[in-house]
């Protein structure tokens, strides 16, 4: 059962075309995300699954419901956390919850019990009657999703999550979402990190200048678009291009960056003791998985965080 | 696909802990439609009661310094000039006291409607968090409104207050004064809220409205002596400005000034108009703004 | 050879002070030249237009008003006072709303302070600016009154260094006082002590319909030795307590600077 339909979905904005005629469909209980450097459509996208903007061509359905026409009766069904927090600084922890419940017709009674329960869930029972103000931003992140899940939301759009999070906050937040997923609650995800996309998604699209550019779960898409293992190789700087040209022929496949040389290969240490056979001698070198990283390198001939 | 599934979700969740997905099974957990624009105007007044004290401080401390001040001590010299027949046949404590609150409330709404719009948009993202939940572009305009009113009709309840125990005019008469002030409230919010929503940068031109237009209107709109003692070429000011109206509303809400009723109906109509044309305005811009 | 960033400290002043207001007026300057023309030019209309109102229609109403025995027609009587009230005016918006705002958000004195400019300097720079434009003020407010004849002595040229001196108190008391703010709740608070004092200081009446007791809290208050002062110089009736008044801005000029300079780190260095 899919919960989210789109077909050539294109936004415009005057000559710049931000979302260029893509098609997905996201299946209920599914964690979906959309992976792609900043300025790709992605945060676009959300929007007008969101029903806040309005699309210029194409067809979007979310929940069986047309977004042009029925905005709040979408939104009265989904939990939007926005890419900036976008809480209210002036009002404690506690009060954020219950004033966003309220906005979804909830009786006051109603939101504050919703509003303990979200708060125990986002692990910030503690910080009730904190201001926000005085919250980390691992804690603010964590009550915007509680805020999020006011409405207990039969779908929940996350925008780049943990984009400025420290790691060990990144994990708490995954976790959160985790268990949300467990739940049944259908996630949508934007996000320009890798890792983040292997953590938390089943299935993602690669999105590239308003384009959807590759389809599959994280392991099929490394799989088709990569080797199973790479070997980085640093020659310092001014020495990777001849570098480079020496080591034609070893692995799979050669990608050239300013600061590296990346050998896809199925064994990366039969690589390395190719490279080294041939008398070259990289200032460092390391073995390691092929990641989603690889693939959008591979798709895009560019790395997704510059 | 059943849209209604909010209501069947919650009979089916068990009676354990909920979870973030299941609604609670608490009465009132089904939403109510239809009153978008009150829970936007409760959240307004939430974030007023961080600085109760300096409104309460604000709403009874200058009404009382006003009329005393500007009141008894102006109406000391104009009386003395007068020879005892006061302005409008009344004497000029009485006849300046409802314009010194009409200005104020105009002032007021001015403000809260420059900053609170502005800032809805650009520095709290109020309206940014609101178009993420069911409530409509219009809702949050006239909702914004609403808590601004409310705002405006405490101080106002406090100027009333004060002016009745000082005993200028009777206390019905000047309960009077409560509804003229809140249709002044949102004649000139709506007014104001109509160009602010349109602004994207603040360069400095939001405090215009205050400079070139509210102070403006405070000190020409017949506030300190009828209008009819300004050279005719400024006496325009006054019919155009929505103070003046409330003004003359005012007047014969407090002492029973002599206007005929189709001048007093046209007043209410020029104010009411004002903020219904200005309003539906706000709530366009509101719409197409969010929309991006 | 590249040129040494001169560094002149003196005694007390040492750390707070590099000797380059100069700099931070410059800045000033060319930001007030690019950009807020319109702003700085309508806070010179504000009093005009109070004027206006205030002297052309309620003037109709009140006729003459007694000025120490003289009757003074009631326009000439409050134009001093809206000078004296513009003065201050702009010295608390600058010395207190522009600085806070400045430290709060603009972030412009970190950037400041990173370079060989000291406090004092960035302090005394801003003073400067809020009397540059008192000045420009006062002049223009002197030269529409002087149009409509609202002068009536020689003595009238010497209200503008009287508003300056009006202003460089306020100033001075003002970044004192802005030392020891933390929220936009303080600065309501300000707002709120300039209100009564606006509306209270013989500014549209003389205060003598005041009981003798309301009299004497006024007299202790800066606006009204202000409106005095030059009222008595525009209107020409000056009298022998003038030097009081004047004594009264001295002290108060000593007092905020005394402060503003003890809470000199406070203030920037937060």
């Amino acid at each position: 059962m899919n919960v989210i339909e789109a077909r050539g979905l294109t936004k415009r904005y005057g000559d710049f075309t931000a979302v260029d005629g893509i098609d997905f469909s996201i299946r209920a209980g599914e964690a979906f995300g959309f992976l792609g450097p900043n300025g790709a459509g992605k945060s676009t996208t959300m929007r007008m699954i969101s029903a806040q903007s309005t699309r210029t061509s194409g067809q979007l359905e979310v929940l069986g419901l047309d977004t042009t026409d029925h905005g709040p009766e979408i939104r009265a069904q989904l939990g939007i956390v926005p890419q900036a927090d976008l809480l209210d600084e002036e009002l404690r922890v506690i009060d954020n919850l219950v004033t966003y419940g309220r906005y979804f017709g909830f009786s006051r009674k109603y939101c504050r019990q919703r509003a303990e329960e979200m708060l125990e869930f986002a692990q910030l029972t503690d910080k009730r009657k904190a201001r926000v103000g005085d919250l980390s931003g691992g804690m603010k992140r964590r009550l915007t999703i509680a805020r999020g899940l006011m409405n207990s939301p039969r779908i929940l759009l996350l925008d780049e999550p943990t984009t400025g999070l420290d790691p060990q906050a990144r994990h708490l937040l995954w976790d959160r979402l985790f268990r949300l997923k467990e739940q049944g609650t259908t996630l949508v995800v934007t996000t320009h990190f890798m890792d983040e996309a292997e953590q938390l998604c089943d299935r993602l699209v690669v999105v590239d200048h308003g384009q959807i550019v590759a389809e599959g779960s994280p392991s099929e898409l490394i799989r088709r678009y990569s080797s199973r293992e790479v070997l980085e190789l640093r020659f310092g700087s001014g020495h990777n291009e001849a570098a480079a040209e020496a080591l034609e022929g070893v692995g799979d496949r050669l990608e050239l960056l300013p600061d590296r040389v990346l050998i896809y290969a199925e064994q990366g240490e039969a690589a390395l003791e190719e490279v080294l056979r041939r008398g070259l001698e990289p200032l460092s070198s390391l073995v390691r998985r092929s990641s989603l990283e690889d693939v959008f390198l591979r798709l895009t001939g560019r790395s997704l965080i510059e | 696909m059943s849209t209604s599934s909010a209501s069947s979700a919650s009979s089916a969740a068990p009676a354990s802990k909920a979870s973030p997905t299941t609604p609670l099974a608490v009465p009132g957990g089904r939403p109510r439609r239809g009153w978008g624009w009150w829970y936007v105007a409760e959240h307004r007044m939430a974030n007023v009661r961080s600085f109760w004290f300096s409104l309460l401080l604000i709403g009874l401390g200058s009404p009382f310094i006003y009329v005393m001040g500007l009141g008894l001590g102006l109406g000391v010299l104009v009386d003395r000039n007068q020879g005892g027949q006061g302005v409008d046949g009344v004497p000029y404590l009485v006849f300046v006291t409802p314009a010194l609150l009409l200005a104020a409330v105009m002032q007021a709404a001015a403000n809260e409607n420059t900053y609170g719009t502005f800032g809805g948009f650009k520095w709290s993202h109020w309206y940014d968090v609101q178009y993420q939940t069911p409530i409509r572009p219009w809702e949050m305009a006239l909702g914004s409104q609403v808590g601004v009113l409310l705002r405006n009709t405490i101080t106002t309840g406090c100027y009333v207050l004060v002016v009745s125990l000082l005993g200028i005019a009777p206390w019905w008469r000047v309960a009077l004064l409560l509804p003229v002030a809140m249709l002044l409230s949102v004649a000139v919010g709506f007014a104001v809220m109509s160009w602010v929503a349109t602004q994207e940068q603040d360069r400095g031109q939001l405090g215009f409205i205050e400079r070139f237009v509210t102070t403006p209107l405070a000190l020409f709109s017949g506030t300190y002596y009828p209008l009819s003692v300004l050279p005719d070429p400024l006496q325009w000011i006054g019919w155009i400005s929505p103070l003046w109206h409330a003004v003359e509303l005012g007047r014969w809400a407090m002492y029973g000034a002599a206007i005929p009723a189709w001048l007093l109906a046209a007043h209410v109509a020029f104010l009411a108009l004002l903020a219904a044309v200005t309003g539906c305005l706000s709530a366009a811009t509101f719409a197409r703004r969010l929309d991006r | 050879m590249s040129e040494q960033a001169k560094v002149r400290s003196r005694g007390l002043l040492h750390g707070l002070y590099a000797g380059n207001v100069r700099a931070v007026v410059e800045r000033g300057l060319k930001v007030i030249a690019r950009n807020n023309w319109v702003i700085i030019v309508s806070g010179f209309f504000e009093p005009v237009l109070y004027l206006l109102s205030m002297g052309l229609g309620l003037g109709a109403l009140v006729g003459t008003v007694d000025f120490h025995g003289h009757p003074v027609a009631y326009a000439a009587y409050i134009a001093p006072a809206l000078m004296a009230v513009s003065a201050m005016n702009g010295a608390v918006y600058d010395s207190t709303m522009n600085v806070f705002f400045k430290l709060k958000h603009a972030k412009l004195y970190d950037q400041m302070l990173s370079t060989s400019l000291g406090p004092l300097d960035v302090a005394l720079g801003e003073i400067l600016l809020a009397m540059f434009r008192g000045l420009l003020y006062a002049v223009g407010f002197m030269t529409i009154t002087t149009l409509l004849g609202l002068n009536l002595s020689w003595t009238a040229i010497l209200a503008v260094p009287a508003a300056m001196l009006v202003a460089l108190a306020f100033a001075s008391l003002g970044l004192g006082v802005t030392s020891f703010m933390k929220t936009y709740q303080h600065l309501d608070l300000v707002w709120f002590a300039m209100m009564p004092m606006f509306l209270l200081s013989a500014t549209f009446f003389p205060i003598d319909v005041y009981p003798r007791a309301v009299q004497w809290v006024v007299m202790a208050m800066p606006l009204w030795h202000g409106v005095e002062m030059i009222r008595q110089l525009t209107t020409g009736f000056v009298q022998p307590g003038m030097g009081v008044h004047v004594t009264y801005f001295v002290v108060m000029v000593v007092v905020g600077a005394t402060l503003a300079t003890g809470r000199m780190k406070a203030l920037f260095l937060r």
